[in-house]
């Protein structure tokens, strides 16, 4: 139960980065401990407090600890990214891989590029999105751009292989902006070829559903271009959905953590909350518990692992793989 | 007498808060301690990229100045400026550790705006000749550059929000007791300032004055 408030912090200012040096840390706070005791006791006393809390806790009570562990931490993610949301109040929502909010995509064409898109991620695990927007009020497309792409962390997190075409009508400008991951494939100079004669065009002309089209099909083209590299991209990232790594420590986690501590709170707990019902066989809960010899009936609490794996695995849409841009690409005007 | 009686409870009272600090010890690593090397490594990071995207544009130059001069030999002037900007632009370096002088990064800064300059300058040119326009070479070039000015800008960008959060670690509440306490050595970093002549309005002038660069 080492969840004080206190070590939320550590959470959060160390995005990714290397934890610097742990040792100095608590030699730092071995010496810095003076100014700081105000703090430590309040901290103390949390940390005291739990153990006997945890020990007088019936079984039944125990998983609603945990219920309320898992809230917490939800909440926490929420507080984690309210920030985020709040500064990107501006921004269009990620609704699907095509964001028309600019309306000059019919829907023929916007249903037949988001099939292909899918279809292209499933190759390679790419994300290609295309968002249009009626105008970039009076900011620059590029900063822009870079700004939409990093708040839908387009592109798998280890990979960044996202692309973000990006269009807005008012300004007559358009940009192709690459993901640090790709980059080397999709270069500025195919982006601003891509740009120049299938967008370009097809704009002057009015035909934008024809442009994208085609600018997607030859992105496509490009990043098709290097078969291995992709193949390898998509094998890389096969159990994309939602950080499936985490999830699966968190059901092997729990299920050992059930194993190991259940069976001690079977030979534990009925003694001392039980009903003594014959030399060492305790009734409690309804069960008949013999911490003496194996006991058969600990069939009920294997079925308490299967809540967690139903939780994480819920994300129907399409959302962002976690990657990033450094303002690759190349923008345009007609 | 006094004494051993007194010491014994002493040890037995005491042993509780022993064994507290032993649990809390490692715990207050967590109460911030990390917050002030953390942001100090992540703005030293996105330095690095600045410096990374600056150097590929470097790079870049020395083939632009070839193509440019297969095609515009008699411009040299334009493209001696944008030799002479990009040596005097690689000698200064701001390593991580000059960082917290604004002076160094205020001469880096100077080097690299007369880089600038000097490139705008002879790509306005560029515009005069159209068969170095349509030289496929020269194309890829200019896509290249255009893309390597835009990274800098977004390395610029997320330098100065690194520098911000750790600036912001030294001055603010929880931070600065370890700032104080612990990390004394430990100085703002110098962020980047917009250029006095950006500050200022453009002049829009019709014709009234000659080309520029021309």
């Amino acid at each position: 139960m080492r969840t004080p408030p206190c070590v939320l912090p550590d959470i959060s200012p160390s995005r990714g980065e290397p934890d610097i040096s742990p040792s100095r840390g608590e030699i730092g706070c071995a010496v810095d401990g003076a100014p700081l005791a105000a703090m430590e006791i309040g901290e103390g006393q949390g940390v005291v407090q739990s153990p006997p809390k945890r020990g007088k806790c019936p079984a039944g009570q125990r998983g609603a600890r945990g219920n309320a562990c898992i809230g917490g931490l939800v909440g926490f993610l929420c507080f984690l990214f309210l920030p985020l949301a709040a500064f990107a109040a501006d921004l269009p929502a990620l609704t699907g891989r095509v964001v028309d909010n600019a309306g000059i995509i019919d829907a023929g064409t916007r249903a037949a590029l988001t099939q292909k898109l899918a279809d292209f991620e499933k190759n390679g695990s790419d994300q290609i999105v295309i968002a249009t927007i009626p105008s970039l009020g009076g900011e620059e497309i590029e900063p822009y751009a870079n700004r939409l792409f990093r708040f839908w962390k387009l592109g798998q997190a280890k990979e960044n292989n996202g692309v973000l075409l990006l269009v807005a009508p008012n300004d007559r400008k358009m940009r192709i902006e690459v993901g640090y991951g790709l980059e080397g494939t999709l270069t500025d100079l195919h982006t601003k070829l891509i740009i120049e004669n299938d967008m370009v065009p097809a704009f002057r002309a009015g035909d934008f559903s024809g442009g994208i089209t085609k600018a997607v099909d030859d992105m496509i083209m490009v990043l098709e271009g290097n078969p291995e590299e992709l193949e390898a991209r998509g094998k890389r990232n096969e159990q994309a959905p939602v950080n499936s790594d985490e999830l699966f420590f968190a059901v092997f986690i729990t299920i050992w953590a059930l194993i190991f501590f259940g069976s001690i709170a079977l030979t534990v707990l009925p003694p001392i909350f039980g009903q003594k019902i014959g030399p060492g066989r305790y009734r409690w809960l309804g069960m008949t518990f013999e911490p003496g010899r194996r006991s058969s009936s600990s069939g009920g609490w294997s079925s308490g692992g299967g809540g967690w794996s139903s939780g994480g695995g819920g994300g129907g849409g399409f959302s962002g793989g976690g990657g990033s841009s450094g303002g690759g690409g190349s923008s345009g005007s007609w | 007498m006094f004494a051993e009686r007194l010491s014994l409870p002493c040890a037995i009272r005491n042993f509780p808060a022993l064994l507290m600090m032993a649990f809390v010890l490692p715990l207050l690593a967590g109460c911030g301690y990390n917050t002030i090397p953390t942001a100090e490594e992540n703005a030293r990071a996105a330095w690095s990229e600045v410096l990374n995207q600056y150097q590929r544009r470097a790079d870049l130059i020395p083939n632009l100045v070839e193509t440019v001069k297969g095609y515009a030999s008699h411009e040299k002037d334009t493209l001696n400026a944008v030799v002479e900007a990009r040596a005097k632009a690689t000698q200064i370096t701001v390593t991580p550790d000059t960082l917290k002088d604004p002076e160094a990064l205020k001469k880096f800064q100077d080097a690299q705006a007369g880089l600038t300059g000097a490139l705008s300058r002879l790509i306005a040119v560029s515009e005069n000749y159209p068969d170095l326009k349509a030289n496929q070479n020269f194309l890829a070039l200019q896509a290249q550059l255009e893309g390597t000015e835009n990274r800098i800008a977004v390395a610029r960008r997320d330098y100065i929000q690194a520098v911000r959060d750790y600036n912001l670690t030294l001055r603010t509440f929880p931070s600065v007791l370890w700032a104080t306490f612990w990390f004394r050595g430990n100085e703002p970093f110098a962020n980047f300032t917009v250029e006095e002549d950006k500050m200022q309005v453009p002049k829009v002038d019709f014709g009234t004055s000659t080309k520029q660069g021309g």
